[in-house]
C-alpha cells in the first residue's frame, strides 16, 4: 500500500490503495492471467509458421476488413450515437422513454439472432435491401453488410457514455457562451463538444475494440467470401476446426495486439487533449 | 426550471434531428426487432407459446438469469473500484491501465471462451489438477460465469470513468476538508452524482451478459437444460429447422432486456426531483 | 466483499459437482451429438429409457448437446464428459482418439457397418418447377447457376457436399486430375456466398432467395420442405456420396462413470428395428434392410459410394482437401 502510495501525485482523498490494488488484481484474475494463456500457444508457432501466417493474402485481407470496418462502424457510431443521444436528452417528444429503451437492444439480442434479423433487412428481397437493389447496390453478403452488422452491435456503446454527461452539463456554460455572442453552433463547437469530447472517445474506441472481435451477428450478413467478405474471427474459428489451436491464437495475437495500440492511442489522445484543454 | 432562448436551437433545427434520430433508431434498432418479433408468431401464437412451456426453454431462461446475477454485481464492484481509483488519483501508466481495462471488448467471443478452455481444460494448464480433485469449471455454471465476466468487463468501469473524470474531485476534497471520511464522501457524494451513469453501466452489462453468445458457447458444453444459456437455445432451435422457436426464445431475451429498462425508468420517475435539482 | 466473491465461487463450485452425483437406480448418459439431430434424439431417447427400464428395471436418463460437429468435438476432448458421440463425420471422433486418447483408435469397427447406424446423402434442394432446368452435378457448373454451399472450412456438412461433387467429378472423367480440380473450379466459380454452417445456407437460399440449388443433406431437404412450404423440389443426382454419421463410445468417461453397459446398449439400440424405424422416420436412410424396404419409397434410389472407397478415409480426405493449403483452398483462388 505505502509504495502504491508513493507512486501517484499525492492528494487527500483516501483509498487509493484498497482501490488501485482491487483493480489490478482483478484485471490480473479475470483478463491479464487468462489472456496470456493464449500468448503462451502462440508462442508455440516457429518464427517461419508465424512468417508464413502474417505474410498469407487471405489472412491480411481478413485483417484489413475487420479492423477497417471496425474503424468505419466506430466513426458511424460515434456520429449517430452523438445525434441519438442529444434528441434523447435535450428533447422531449412523444415517445421518447420507449426510444430510450430501445437503445440497450444490440446487447440483448443473441448475435446471431442480430445477423441473421440483419440479413433479412439488407438482403435484396429485405424491407430495406429491396430499395437499394435497383440502384445496383448490394449491401447483405458484402463488406457494406458486415459494416453494417458491426455498426448495429457498437451503437449503444456512444449513446450510452455520451448520455450521462449530457444530462450532467451545467447549461450556465452554454447560456454564457450565448450571451457573449456565441452562434448555438459556435458554443456547441467551442463549449458542448470539448466537454463530451472523452466520452465520445470513450464511446469511439469501445464501438471500435467490439466490432474488430465480433462474430456471431455479422458471420450471417458477410457471405464469407475468402479475401473479400472474410473477417478474421472467422479465420480462427477456421483454424480450430483443423484442431490448430496455436494457430488460432496466433491470429487472436495479432488482433489483440493491433487493438490493444489503437485502444492506448485514443486513451493517450483523448487524455492530452483535455489536460491541455483550459 | 427554465431553459433560456439561448440554450436552445430553433424549432425546425430540433425537429430535424429529432426525426434524423429517430431514422436511426427504426433503421437500426426497431426494424431487426421486429423481424425478430414477426418471426415469432410466423405460424401463430401456439406455437411460440409451445416453446415457452418446453423445460429446455425454462430451464436455459433459469440458467441465463442466474450467470446474470453473479456476474453483473462483480463487474459492478470491480467498475466502482476501478473508476474511483483512476478519475480521483494522478499517477503514471493511467491510459495503459484504461486500455487494459478495455481489452476484453475487442478480444472475439471465440478467444474469451477458449482462453478458459486453455485453463481449466482437460489438456489445459489446470485441468489434471481440476480432475485430481473432481471440480469442474468449464461445462459448468464457473465456466459460463467466468466467461461472462470477461465479455462484460469494462462495462460499469468504462461508463464511469468520463463520467467521474467530468465531475473531477472538488466535492469529495471539500467533504473531506470538512471531516467527512473517505468512504462517507464515496456514499454521500460521489454516488449519488454518477447513479445515472452507474445504472446505464448496469443496465448494458446486464444486457451483454444475458445475450453473450459467442464465448458462452466455447465453455458451456450446450447440454439441454444443464449448460445451456437462453442464446444457445436459440441456436440449437435455429439449427434445428425451429424457426419459430428460435425467435420465439430471442423475442424472451429481448423482453427480458426490456424489463430491465422498465426498471430503469421507473426509479427515474421515482427520482424525477432529485434528478432536476441534482446539478446544483 | 472477498468473502462474497470466495463464497459465490465455491457454491458455483458446488453445483457444477452436485448435477454429477447419481443413485444406483438410475443411471445418466451425455449424449454429444451435431446439428440438427434434436428431433431425431429426442425421440431415441424416449423409446431407449422405455426399453432400459423393462429390461433391466433402471431408469436412463440421456442428456442432450447439439452443436457443430467440430465443435462438439474440441469440447469432449476439452473435458466435456460425453458417454458417447453421435457425430456427423468419422474425422471428427478421429479427433477423439488423436487428442488425449478419449476413444479407442479402432472404434469403426466396435459397430456394425463402419459405426454408423444410419446414413443420408447429399442431394439438391431447386426451386419448385425446377425454372433452370438442373438435373444433374453436370447442371451445377453452367453459367449463371448460382449454387449454395456452406464453408467447408467450417462445416461438416458442406465437407461432404465438396466431396460428393469430387467423386462425381472423378467417375465421370475417369480420374484426370486436371479436369476433375477444373470441375470443382467451376463449381466453386457459381458460389456466391459461403455462410459457416448448414442452417444459415438453408435460410439464404429459402429465406433470402439467393441462388438457383441448394446442396443439402437428404434428411435436412425433410425439414426444410417441413419448416418453409412446398416452395422447394428435390433433385436426385446420379450418383452421390454416402454420408455416414458414426457413433462411438468414449471409452475414458464411460471408465470414469461407470456407463459402459449402458452406453453400450443405448447405441446399439440405434440398430434395433425400433430404432431404425425412429431414424427412418426422421429422414435417415435406415441399415436394417427391413425397415428400409418399408421405407423405399421415402429414400430414391441413386448410386452411392463411400468416403472410404474414394478418398481413403476422412483421416486422407481433410488434410487433403480441407485444411489449409488443400485442395478447396487451392481451388477457390483460382475461381
Amino acid at each position: 500500500m505505502i509504495t502504491l502510495n508513493r507512486w501517484r501525485t499525492p492528494s487527500i482523498i483516501p483509498g487509493f490503495g484498497l482501490t488501485a490494488g482491487y483493480t489490478v488484481f482483478y484485471l490480473s484474475l479475470i483478463v491479464l492471467i487468462p489472456l496470456s494463456v493464449l500468448l503462451l500457444k502462440a508462442l508455440n508457432l516457429n518464427l517461419d509458421q508465424w512468417v508464413a501466417l502474417i505474410t498469407d493474402k487471405r489472412v491480411l485481407a481478413a485483417l484489413r476488413l475487420s479492423f477497417v470496418g471496425a474503424l468505419v462502424a466506430g466513426f458511424l457510431d460515434t456520429v449517430l450515437g452523438l445525434l441519438v443521444a442529444w434528441v434523447l436528452v435535450r428533447y422531449s417528444f412523444p415517445g421518447r422513454k420507449i426510444a430510450d429503451a430501445l437503445v440497450d437492444l444490440p446487447f440483448a439480442l443473441p448475435t446471431a439472432v442480430a445477423g441473421i434479423a440483419l440479413t433479412a433487412l439488407y438482403a435484396k428481397n429485405g424491407w430495406i435491401g429491396q430499395f437499394f437493389e435497383p440502384l445496383g447496390i448490394k449491401i447483405a453478403y458484402t463488406p457494406i453488410g458486415v459494416v453494417i452488422a458491426m455498426t448495429f452491435i457498437g451503437l449503444p456503446f456512444v449513446v450510452r457514455t455520451v448520455e450521462p454527461i449530457l444530462q450532467d452539463l451545467d447549461r450556465d456554460v452554454e447560456e454564457a457562451a450565448a450571451s457573449l455572442g456565441a452562434s448555438r453552433l459556435q458554443t456547441f463547437a467551442h463549449v458542448l463538444l470539448p466537454s463530451l469530447g472523452p466520452a465520445l472517445m470513450a464511446g469511439f474506441s469501445l464501438a471500435t475494440a467490439r466490432a474488430v472481435g465480433e462474430y456471431g451477428s455479422v458471420i450471417f450478413i458477410a457471405g464469407n467470401m475468402p479475401g473479400i467478405s472474410e473477417i478474421a474471427p472467422l479465420l480462427i474459428i477456421t483454424k480450430l476446426e483443423q484442431y490448430d489451436y496455436n494457430g488460432a491464437a496466433a491470429i487472436a495475437v495479432i488482433m489483440l495486439a493491433i487493438s490493444f495500440t489503437l485502444l492506448l492511442a485514443v486513451n493517450i489522445i483523448s487524455r492530452k487533449s483535455r489536460s491541455g484543454a483550459p | 426550471m427554465s431553459v433560456s432562448n439561448a440554450t436552445r436551437e430553433p424549432r425546425w433545427v430540433q425537429i430535424t434531428l429529432t426525426l434524423l434520430a429517430l431514422l436511426v433508431l427504426a433503421l437500426f434498432l426497431v426494424l431487426p426487432l421486429a423481424t425478430v418479433i414477426i418471426q415469432a408468431l410466423s405460424k401463430g401464437v401456439d406455437r411460440s407459446i409451445a416453446t415457452l412451456e418446453n423445460q429446455d426453454t425454462l430451464s436455459a431462461i433459469r440458467l441465463t438469469l442466474t450467470v446474470a446475477l453473479i456476474s453483473v454485481p462483480l463487474n459492478l464492484i470491480f467498475g466502482l473500484s476501478a473508476s474511483w481509483a483512476i478519475t480521483k488519483f494522478t499517477f503514471p501508466g493511467k491510459s495503459l491501465l484504461v486500455s487494459l481495462i478495455e481489452i476484453p471488448f475487442s478480444v472475439s467471443p471465440v478467444i474469451s471462451g477458449l482462453i478458459f478452455v486453455l485453463l481449466f481444460g482437460l489438456r489445459g494448464l489446470f485441468g489434471p489438477w481440476l480432475i485430481d480433485h473432481d471440480m469442474k469449471i468449464i461445462f459448468a455454471l464457473p465456466g459460463l460465469v467466468l466467461a461472462t465476466v470477461f465479455v462484460t468487463f469494462p462495462f460499469v468501469a468504462r461508463e464511469l470513468i468520463p463520467l467521474m473524470e467530468e465531475q473531477g474531485r472538488d466535492e469529495e476534497e471539500a467533504a473531506l476538508v470538512l471531516g467527512a471520511g473517505g468512504f462517507r464522501a464515496f456514499w454521500s457524494i460521489t454516488l449519488p452524482n454518477v447513479r445515472w451513469g452507474l445504472l446505464y453501466g448496469v443496465l448494458l452489462c446486464n444486457a451483454r451478459a444475458m445475450g453473450e453468445f459467442g464465448a458462452v458457447s466455447v465453455v458451456s458444453g450446450h447440454v439441454r437444460g444443464l449448460t445451456n444459456t437462453l442464446p444457445l437455445h436459440v441456436e440449437i432451435l435455429y439449427n434445428d429447422y425451429d424457426f419459430v422457436g428460435a425467435f420465439t426464445a430471442a423475442s424472451i431475451l429481448a423482453l427480458l432486456a426490456l424489463v430491465t429498462l422498465i426498471l430503469k425508468t421507473a426509479l427515474e420517475w421515482w427520482h424525477r426531483d432529485e434528478l432536476a435539482s441534482s446539478r446544483h | 466483499m472477498n468473502k462474497i466473491i470466495v463464497s459465490l465461487v465455491a457454491s458455483a463450485l458446488v453445483l457444477g459437482i452436485a448435477a454429477k452425483t447419481q443413485a444406483a437406480d438410475s443411471v445418466t448418459l451425455l449424449n454429444v451429438s451435431y446439428d440438427p439431430t434434436r428431433e431425431l434424439y429426442q425421440r431415441i431417447n424416449d423409446a431407449f429409457a422405455k426399453d432400459w427400464k423393462a429390461k433391466t428395471g433402471q431408469t436412463v436418463t440421456i442428456n442432450q448437446s447439439h452443436g457443430g460437429s467440430g465443435k462438439q468435438a474440441r469440447s469432449v476432448i476439452d473435458g466435456l464428459e460425453a458417454d458417447v458421440v453421435t457425430l456427423g463425420l468419422a474425422g471428427d471422433i478421429d479427433a477423439l482418439v488423436q487428442n488425449g486418447g478419449l476413444v479407442a483408435p479402432k472404434w469403426q469397427s466396435h459397430f456394425a457397418n463402419n459405426s454408423t447406424p444410419y446414413t443420408s446423402t447429399i442431394i439438391f434442394l431447386v426451386r419448385k418447377g425446377n425454372p433452370k432446368g438442373i438435373k444433374d452435378w453436370d447442371d451445377l457448373v453452367k453459367p449463371g447457376v448460382e449454387v449454395i454451399t456452406p464453408n467447408p472450412k467450417t462445416s461438416g456438412g458442406a465437407r461432404w457436399n465438396y466431396l460428393a461433387a469430387w467423386g462425381y467429378a472423378e467417375d465421370k472423367y475417369h480420374g484426370d486430375k486436371a479436369k476433375v480440380e477444373g470441375y470443382i473450379t467451376a463449381l466453386l466459380h457459381n458460389v456466391p456466398v459461403l455462410d459457416s454452417g448448414a442452417r444459415g445456407s438453408t435460410t439464404s437460399f429459402a429465406q433470402r432467395e439467393l441462388g438457383d440449388v441448394l446442396l443439402a443433406w437428404e434428411n435436412e431437404a425433410g425439414l426444410v420442405i417441413q419448416e418453409f412450404g412446398d416452395n422447394f423440389d428435390i433433385v436426385v443426382p446420379s450418383e452421390s456420396i454416402l454420408a455416414e454419421p458414426p457413433v462411438a463410445i468414449v471409452d475414458k468417461v464411460v471408465d470414469k462413470h461407470g456407463t459402459r453397459k449402458v452406453a453400450e446398449a443405448y447405441l446399439t439400440f440405434l440398430y434395433s428395428p425400433e430404432g431404425q424405424e425412429i431414424e427412418a422416420k426422421n429422414h435417415f436412410r435406415p441399415r436394417d434392410p427391413k425397415v428400409a424396404e418399408k421405407y423405399a419409397k421415402d429414400f430414391p434410389k441413386i448410386k452411392l459410394f463411400t468416403i472410404d472407397q474414394k478418398f481413403g478415409g476422412w483421416s486422407k480426405a481433410q488434410p487433403e482437401h480441407f485444411n489449409d493449403g488443400g485442395t478447396f483452398d487451392q481451388l477457390y483462388a483460382k475461381r
